[in-house]
């Protein structure tokens, strides 16, 4: 590892001049990604910047049923509030579905969206990736690709998001809150937080140097929804979704979807809301048929690989199965 | 033969080792306490295949802390050896990627590895191959598979297979997979001036790399000691000699002082050997009642550019079940990849995954119940020489697994069991695994105070050794085990075998028996009073072995699984998997059981997770830590047991046992493989059980 300078600024301001003045200089939060990256080589700070010191690590709750998180909350606690297990189901569900009780102690909101994608070239230093190196190539995508994505990618990369619950956050409509490195509080919708790899995949989001992120909101849970996530896994723990759905459901008197919310996990650069299928299926009865046909018309726009083709269908079964669980009859 | 008898054996006796490994009391390779120690981290080549052209180490000695860096021309030089993963720096061929090709020595472990990413190497890059093609023409039949002859044919198998009303016919395929050991490979190099070195090694077997590491650095027997007192497991990649315990002793004669070398996990899936990939053709031709009447059994493996270990998958189907009719063989193909290795169960795992499924399909294409069919091939004599079983708890295991399992009224028909969301299926398999013995030396001390000592070069790398050996000596004094002081792990103690084969308790155990009993003899002589300065008797068991009677000795198994398959995503669970074993006499419940349990949680990770996937465009393992190469986790496991027989075997050694360390990890994968099929109706002849493979066999299942 080489070596690096440690520091903890006291409050926002200090620590934005701080990652403004050392262009090799990084956020540390809870560090369960970032230092392995260090030891890897993959990234080698010359400073880590420290926020810890300053940020929030409560979870507000609103009268309205809405919640302001702290960056700074361990996914630990989120997954295990009360309010949370109460009002967003999902988030809960996802966050205990990711990485082990050990890593879910330490890692926090803020560095779980902003955590790399582990696709195993973006992490072995001795091989192309245009992620880690602009220009050097893909060699996933004539290597090992079968875990990577297989929509919203590009020519110059297919790596995935690995977060779970950037997943449920995004079916909730999460909105990040960003102090960017001039002081300005700004809200940005978890749906345009992150970028599309296009030709410059080593732009994952729209944070800028010396910007801190310091909480996610979400709004109120629609009224009488019914939600879940689903991940689909390897092995029964500690690993990456293959593909993971997030489901927001809320079924009309009538038997029809009043509203759908769904976002993919293990598919997309990003946490990926389906918002063909949505439209699709906004207003239907939660027919088989009419499910699938949503959730095929979303994989239109896929591209897959050879090795990760049945990620497609997967997923397509995934969505089906799952939304026509929630939109069904209580069993 | 004389058995010993029983007191403290077959007690559930807690682990000797086990509050000092709790504790972190244990000392482990590299956390002996030395003065001035410095690190050495191994440079890895970057092409699969080529020539190292320069080394640029001029940035790397610019860091401060860094003392050397080792490379091609500039390392000690070493004597040469059967072996070349042992041989680094040697010279400047590259056979694979991942292989050693210079070394960083530094003041810290930080600075050495920093330091090596600076180290530039050049290289004249040919082209490389990884994949087995199981129609190439480069394919060849190694001298040995493991051990093994390479090809076996009894009877007429190809008149067999034409002339059978049944035949099954059926090609399986398993991937690379990786010891694994929670402890990497870690070694401390402490030379004594010129001539005298202590290694301290993470390392299945000390007596041997004693030699071996003697032999490399042109030392006189005895010249070199290794002390493993504690390893963090094996499962065969510290069974022989590789790359990490010679650069360690390189690095500290090339900086005069002990150094420290402790691979990465990354690290381990080059350095380390991996079981090779297989390719399995099994055939197996039947009567109508499904007696069997010909086996024909053919594996395909890789091997590296520069050594030949071949995968012995189709051995297995040489003892196991009676057929007049019987072929196997071996070919392999040489490519740009680490030599293989042992890994837990070599050959045997694979090949019985192929076997064991061929037997379940052939029960479903006969009729037959796959519990009924194993016992209707049963055997008196091994079906390959001819020689009678020493015992064969074959039956006994079948019959009292499907006892224990709830066999019994099974529905066969494949996708006949559903609950919910979840197609449930169950499904079974044989276990089974060859009785190894080699000659080992041990001595036994009488003191003064009454007390007892015996040595011997056994090593305990989480088995249990430690414990059980004290048992059988105890015993065997007829005193209290606390009473008996058993030393292990240091060369110094004389000649043994490795922990490997299963074979230790057997070997090591033998030794300890036979010097026990002349330390008695000679005490009588002394007329039980121990003199001033002590007894001690040194023994060999080499004579002994060498009387063995001809006998085929195997332990078995049968396992028993159920498994879940989630009918829209494919998703694989197995809430169940019991065993019930028959393995000579258990010395320990506790950490037999231990073992045992072990063993079938490797199964089911082989069956459901383990794969080793090769990059054809880089050359190496692609997926090189956990995150990518998945082993089980606790969640993978649910309702786990093991069971045993009781089973006496005068034809096996004094301590009356088989060996446990292998017998369970063979069949799982492919009694999890038939449950698959039970459950869904669909066959996965390719290991592991993927959801891309299983999903196919959801298709046409209605949603909701």
């Amino acid at each position: 590892m080489k070596p690096f300078t440690y520091q903890r600024p006291a409050d926002p301001a200090d620590a934005a001049e701080l990652l403004l003045a050392q262009p090799d200089a990084v956020v540390l939060a809870g560090g369960t990604n970032l230092v392995d990256l260090m030891k890897l080589g993959v990234l080698q700070p010359g400073s880590l910047v420290d926020v810890s010191g300053f940020t929030s690590d409560r979870i507000e709750h609103r009268a309205d049923g809405g919640v302001l998180i702290g960056a700074g909350v361990r996914n630990a606690d989120l997954a295990g509030d009360l309010g949370v297990r109460q009002r967003f189901p999902v988030l809960a569900e996802a966050l205990l579905a990711g990485a082990s009780g050990q890593l879910r102690s330490m890692a926090t909101t803020g560095g779980n969206l902003l955590q790399r994608t582990r696709c195993a070239y973006f992490q072995d230093v001795s091989k192309p990736c245009n992620k880690r190196e602009p220009g050097s190539g893909c060699a996933a995508i004539t290597g090992q690709h079968r875990d990577l994505g297989v929509i919203g990618t590009s020519d110059k990369c297919v790596a995935t998001h690995p977060s779970d619950m950037a997943v449920a956050l995004a079916a909730l409509d999460a909105v990040v809150h960003l102090r960017r490195a001039d002081g300005e509080q700004v809200g940005v919708p978890l749906s345009e937080f992150y970028l599309a790899p296009g030709d410059t995949p080593e732009r994952e989001t729209i944070v800028d140097r010396g910007d801190l992120v310091t909480g996610v909101e979400l709004p109120p849970a629609p009224a009488g929804a019914r939600m879940r996530y689903h991940k689909v896994r390897d092995r029964a723990s500690f690993a990456f979704a293959v593909v993971s759905v997030a489901a927001v459901v809320v079924r009309a008197a009538d038997g029809t979807l009043a509203d759908v919310r769904i976002a993919l996990g293990g598919v997309a650069p990003m946490p990926w809301r389906a918002r063909v299928a949505e439209a699709a299926l906004r207003g239907q009865r939660p027919e088989p048929a009419v499910l699938r046909a949503a959730a095929q018309a979303e994989f239109a726009a896929a591209r897959p690989l050879p090795d990760n083709a049945f990620k497609v269908d997967l997923a397509i079964d995934l969505i089906t199965a799952t939304i026509a669980d929630l939109g069904g009859l209580p069993r | 033969m004389t058995m010993t008898t029983s007191r403290a054996t077959g007690a559930s006796v807690q682990r000797a080792d086990g509050y000092a490994k709790v504790t972190g009391a244990a000392t482990y390779s590299t956390e002996w306490p030395l003065q001035n120690p410095a690190y050495a981290w191994p440079v890895l080549s970057t092409v699969a295949r080529g020539a190292v052209r320069a080394v640029d180490d001029s940035a790397a000695l610019a860091v401060p802390g860094v003392l050397a860096v080792l490379r091609p021309g500039a390392a000690p030089e070493l004597q040469p050896a059967d072996d070349p993963e042992m041989l680094i720096l040697q010279h400047s061929r590259v056979d694979y990627r991942g292989q050693v090709v210079a070394a960083v020595v530094a003041t810290s472990l930080e600075v050495a590895r920093y330091a090596s990413s600076l180290v530039r190497v050049d290289y004249t890059v040919e082209p490389h191959e990884v994949l087995i093609d199981p129609d190439s023409d480069e394919l060849f039949t190694p001298t040995t598979a493991v051990g093994n002859p390479p090809a076996s044919d009894k009877g007429d198998v190809d008149a067999a297979l034409l002339a059978a009303p049944h035949v099954l016919d059926a090609t399986y395929t398993t991937p690379p997979q990786h010891t694994s050991s929670m402890e990497p490979y870690a070694c401390t190099a402490v030379w004594d001036g010129e001539r005298e070195l202590t290694l301290y090694n993470s390392d299945q077997g000390p007596a041997i790399t004693a030699g071996t590491i003697s032999a490399l650095f042109g030392l006189p027997a005895g010249a070199v000691r290794i002390v493993a007192d504690y390893i963090g497991g094996g499962f065969g990649a510290k069974a022989f000699v590789r790359s990490v315990p010679v650069l360690a002793a390189m690095a500290a004669k090339a900086v005069d002082r002990p150094v420290k070398v402790m691979a990465t996990r990354q690290q381990m899936f080059s350095l380390a050997g991996h079981r090779g990939p297989t390719v399995q053709r099994v055939r197996l031709a039947a009567d109508p009642s499904g007696r069997l009447v010909a086996i024909d059994h053919q594996a395909i493996s890789h091997t590296s550019r520069h050594a030949d270990f071949v995968e012995a998958a189709a051995a297995v189907s040489r003892s196991l079940y009676a057929t007049p009719n019987l072929r196997t063989g071996h070919r392999a193909v040489r490519l740009d990849v680490p030599t293989p290795g042992p890994m837990r169960a070599p050959g045997i795992a694979p090949g019985l995954f192929a076997l064991e499924s061929a037997m379940d399909e052939l029960a479903h294409q006969l009729g037959i119940d796959p519990v009924e069919l194993r016992v209707r091939n049963d055997t008196d004599v091994d079906p390959s020489t001819g020689r009678p079983f020493s015992s064969r708890g074959l039956v006994e295991c079948l019959r009292e697994g499907a006892e224990r399992f709830g066999w019994a009224g099974r529905d066969p028909a494949p996708r006949s069991g559903r609950q919910g969301d979840w197609l449930v299926g169950t499904g079974m398999a044989v276990s089974t695994f060859p009785v190894h013995m080699a000659p080992s030396t041990a001595t036994a001390l009488a003191t003064v105070d009454g007390g007892f000592e015996v040595r011997v070069t056994a090593v305990d790398i989480g088995t249990g050794a430690r414990t059980v050996l004290a048992q059988v000596a105890a015993d065997e004094l007829g005193v209290e085990l606390d009473q008996v002081t058993l030393r292990v792990a240091h060369s110094d103690y004389g000649m043994a075998p490795f922990a490997g084969g299963s074979a230790g308790t057997a070997s090591w155990g033998w030794a300890v028996v036979k010097a026990v009993r002349a330390l008695r003899e000679r005490l009588d002589q002394h007329g039980g009073v121990v003199p001033a300065e002590g007894l001690e008797v040194t023994v060999d068991t080499t004579a002994d072995l060498a009387e063995l009677s001809a006998y085929s000795r195997h332990s078995y198994g049968a396992q028993f699984a159920e498994v879940r398959v989630h009918v829209h995503t494919g998703e694989l669970r197995v809430p169940r998997l019991y065993g019930v074993f028959a393995a000579g006499r258990i010395l320990n419940p506790r950490t037999a059981r231990s073992q045992l349990l072990g063993g079938m949680i490797f199964g089911l990770s082989m069956a459901l997770h383990e794969d080793g996937v090769l990059d054809p465009v880089f050359g190496d393992f692609a997926n090189h830590d956990f995150a990518g190469y998945h082993i089980a986790a606790n969640a993978d496991v649910a309702d786990l047991r093991a069971h045993w027989i009781e089973e006496h075997d005068d034809e096996l050694n004094p301590v009356g046992v088989k060996g446990i360390g292998e017998l369970s990890n063979t069949g799982t994968a492919a009694a999890i493989a038939n449950a698959v099929f039970h459950a869904t109706g669909h066959r996965v002849r390719d290991l592991p059980i993927t959801l891309e493979r299983l999903r196919p066999g959801l298709r046409g299942e209605p949603v909701g």
